[in-house]
């Protein structure tokens, strides 16, 4: 059984929210409520870096957020899964033109899957995090 | 056999695995209660195989031995308590004199690892945490000496042996009006060594972001997590024993049980106390409760 594999069945979500809105973290919190409850797939919300499997970025990076994605992904023990929530993760989204813009999270650290949406309902969320399932099971 | 008795049965391998089920029991109810579907049956189990795939990250400004060595420790202190207790309840002339101290005092050990792993992290949180850690401890062990004071008394022994023999000539400690005193002022102070709601102060994911864990991560942080589910089986257990004897298997499991969904409704239903009112609380609730029934057990009731 491969490393990634294994990494599928128990998923720690570490969640880095670098000046969000603010809509992309309350939808992530209703995934995690009773009517959608992502514990059926072993995925819990946890508080320190440390202890994640998947890193979980939301909002647009300015310079500020860039520096402490990059020192996060340093310190975070492998093999870690990088998924980005919303449209700002995956692209700048309505920021893409903004001063401070620095760039999409993928410019600063590899990520394995993009979450679309402004913001993500909680099934889009979950057929996200099937889709990194699926691709570390190698499905 | 001295090696069996540790690393398969009744010590490491059998606890862990009873363990990893009753850790299921608590996350399954949890979730039932909050009418969510809940994890599946081997969802603890694993959480630890990936907890031993992952890397292991040590913090730069940390004490690197004292950060590597305190789960160890803790897991070993555990698995001791779980022998012996274990091999208590097969049969209980494995005994020797004292093993009741000697596992009150070995339960002691996996909190004092987690306030040495968290001092040598060398990270703020995690320091805060292991000062709310020594704060708790300080405060339940006092109740918790005082509710042991109670078998001890009524027994005039302090091993399991004659403990266990006075309950089957003399029907449960938990039967007389000290003994279930003493018996509920352990279950709360049991609480507070498993550090589950409303006394888990020490981690409070939500304040200080899993608190004296925090620097953890792979091996290690699944050493504390056997750790922790061991205790869930190895305490109420030790319980069982001491308060609530004679047990077979069958009612052992129901009495087991019972103890277990208690502790998980205690969890369920209380929010968490500050650390000062968790002080308060033991020493100037439960606290007199203990002197009571050790009063009520010298009296003869």
């Amino acid at each position: 059984m491969s490393k990634a594999a294994i990494l599928s069945r128990s998923i720690w979500v570490f969640h880095f929210a670098s000046a969000a809105c603010n809509n992309c973290d309350i939808e992530l919190i209703d995934a995690l409520t009773p009517r959608f409850d992502l514990e059926r797939f072993g995925i819990k919300l946890v508080g320190s870096i440390r202890h994640a499997d998947c890193l979980l970025v939301s909002g647009i990076m300015n310079e500020k957020g860039a520096t402490r994605l990059k020192f996060l992904y340093d310190i975070a023990p492998k093999p870690l899964a990088v998924v980005t929530f919303g449209s700002c993760g995956a692209s700048g989204g309505l920021f893409t033109n903004s001063y401070n813009f620095y760039g999409p999270p993928d410019k600063i650290i590899p990520v394995d899957a993009y979450i679309p949406g402004c913001p993500p309902r909680p099934e889009a969320i979950i057929d996200g995090i099937v889709k990194v399932v699926k691709k570390l099971r190698n499905v | 056999m001295v090696l069996f008795y540790y690393i398969i049965f009744p010590g490491f391998l059998a606890t862990f695995i009873a363990g990893g089920v009753a850790s299921w029991i608590e996350r399954k109810l949890t979730a039932r209660i909050q009418t969510r579907v809940g994890p599946p049956f081997l969802q603890p189990f694993y959480d630890v195989r990936k907890l031993f795939i992952k890397e292991i990250t040590i913090p730069e400004h940390s004490s690197r031995s004292i950060f590597m060595i305190s789960p160890i420790i803790a897991l070993a202190s555990i698995t001791v308590v779980a022998t012996i207790v274990g091999l208590n309840l097969i049969n209980p002339a494995y005994g020797f004199n004292g093993d009741l101290i000697v596992c009150v005092y070995l339960l002691l050990i996996p909190s004092l690892c987690v306030i040495l792993g968290a001092s040598a992290s060398g990270n703020p949180l995690a320091s805060l945490g292991a000062s709310r850690e020594m704060k708790l401890v300080l405060s339940y062990e006092l109740a918790f000496w005082a509710s042991l004071a109670v078998p001890v008394l009524k027994t005039n022994s302090i091993r399991f042996i004659d403990i266990i023999g006075f309950q089957a000539l003399n029907g449960s400690i938990a039967g007389s009006l000290s003994g279930i005193i003493a018996f509920i002022v352990a279950i709360i102070c049991i609480q507070a060594k498993l550090a589950k709601v409303p006394f888990d102060i020490p981690e409070a994911e939500t304040e200080i972001a899993g608190g004296a864990y925090i620097e953890y991560s792979g091996p290690l942080l699944g050493f504390f997590k056997i750790t922790q589910y061991m205790m869930l089986i190895v305490l109420p257990l030790f319980l069982l024993e001491i308060f609530w004897g004679p047990m077979n298997f069958s009612v052992g499991i129901l009495k087991y049980l019972l103890l277990l969904t208690i502790i998980i409704m205690l969890e369920n239903t209380n929010p968490r106390l500050k650390i000062d009112q968790a002080v308060k609380f033991f020493w100037f609730g439960l606290l007199p409760f203990g002197v009571i029934s050790i009063i009520l057990a010298i009296i003869g009731m």
